[in-house]
């Protein structure tokens, strides 16, 4: 079972993705872009399988390509989910 | 330190894949033992390993079908945990010169020698990435590099295989996953039952074929943690017969 993707959950989901992927858990938020929190194109690819493990909502590669900040994530997560 | 884990087999119900089997299990592998189509030999498999204080598990599936891979791993992890190590072993030959090669047996061969390997491999990848540890090795063939007349879908999926190899190996390396191929000339198996050993061994520095157990050893160092820094590279094993 999946959780249902509510944007505090999938915003929690992600902050927690990027702290296990190395990003500093201090520089996380929703404006943070990825550059400057130094996730690469593997990291999104490892966030998108927990996301897909937790929300069910999958990330195709060409979804997350364009996407620069975080929040961005989230919303496109939301609005998939719903 | 290896975290728990599975490690995969395919084709291992005889030949290379066996041994490699029984060689990770060795190693403290918990094993999926894969087999298409020789039950019993999967069976056999798993008794040795289970008769040497190991643990194995026969898993069934054809893994040209596109729906395998997720299956077989899903299962074997039900039953041992995350998969962390994988050996691409499955494989098959339908010969003929190109100009009568026929379609079936261009895509046969391409889709269990390559295909299933990167789907199996793109699977696994995903418990891996979370672990932070993965061992991947396919099983090629001297045949791609070097010519084989005969054998060009043969060929074509063995050199696709260590080309996938090497650029998944690049992809995850910064992930504690390593990816390799090894690259058995004649060994005797099966899959080469049918050419006359003496007639092969002459063209072999070694003046013999290769054992199952001579590949597998070079596979168990590749999935060993002392090769943590090895990856994105074929270990040639072929008595010296393309050196």
């Amino acid at each position: 079972m999946t959780a249902k993707a509510e944007p505090e959950a999938v915003e929690k989901v992600i902050f927690d993705g990027l702290a296990e992927v190395g990003a500093e858990p201090s520089d996380i938020n929703r404006e943070a872009t990825f550059e400057a929190l130094d996730v690469d194109s593997l990291d999104l690819v490892e966030i998108a399988q927990i996301v897909e493990d937790e929300f069910g909502v999958e990330l195709a590669g060409e979804d997350v390509q364009d996407l620069k900040t975080v929040g961005e994530v989230v919303d496109l997560v939301v609005s998939k989910g719903s | 330190m290896r975290p728990d884990g599975a490690a995969l087999v395919t084709g291992a119900s005889g030949g290379i894949g066996a041994a490699v089997a029984d060689r990770l299990a060795g190693q403290g592998w918990p094993v999926g033992v894969h087999y298409r189509s020789d039950e019993a030999g999967a069976a056999e498999v798993v008794e040795r390993i289970e008769s040497g204080g190991g643990s194995a598990v026969a898993l069934h599936a054809d893994v040209s079908e596109r729906d395998a891979a997720d299956r077989l791993v899903g299962e074997l992890e039900d039953r041992f945990g995350p998969v962390l190590a994988l050996v691409n072993s499955a494989g098959t030959r339908a010969d003929g010169l190109a100009p009568q090669l026929k379609d079936e047996h261009w895509d046969r061969v391409i889709e269990t020698n390559l295909s299933a390997a990167f789907r199996l491999t793109r699977r696994v990848l995903r418990p891996m990435l979370r672990a932070r540890y993965g061992r991947v090795v396919n099983i090629a063939s001297v045949v791609g590099p070097r010519a084989n007349a005969g054998q060009s879908n043969y060929a074509a999926s063995k050199a696709g295989l260590i080309a996938m190899t090497h650029t998944v190996a690049v992809e995850v390396a910064r992930r504690g996953i390593t990816v390799n191929a090894v690259a058995p000339g004649f060994v005797e198996t099966g899959l080469t039952a049918d050419i006359s050993s003496e007639a092969v061994a002459a063209e072999i520095p070694a003046r013999r074929p290769g054992r199952p157990e001579e590949v597998a050893a070079c596979v168990g160092f590749l999935a060993s943690d002392e090769a943590s820094y090895v990856t994105g590279t074929t270990l040639t094993v072929d008595g010296g017969m393309s050196a």
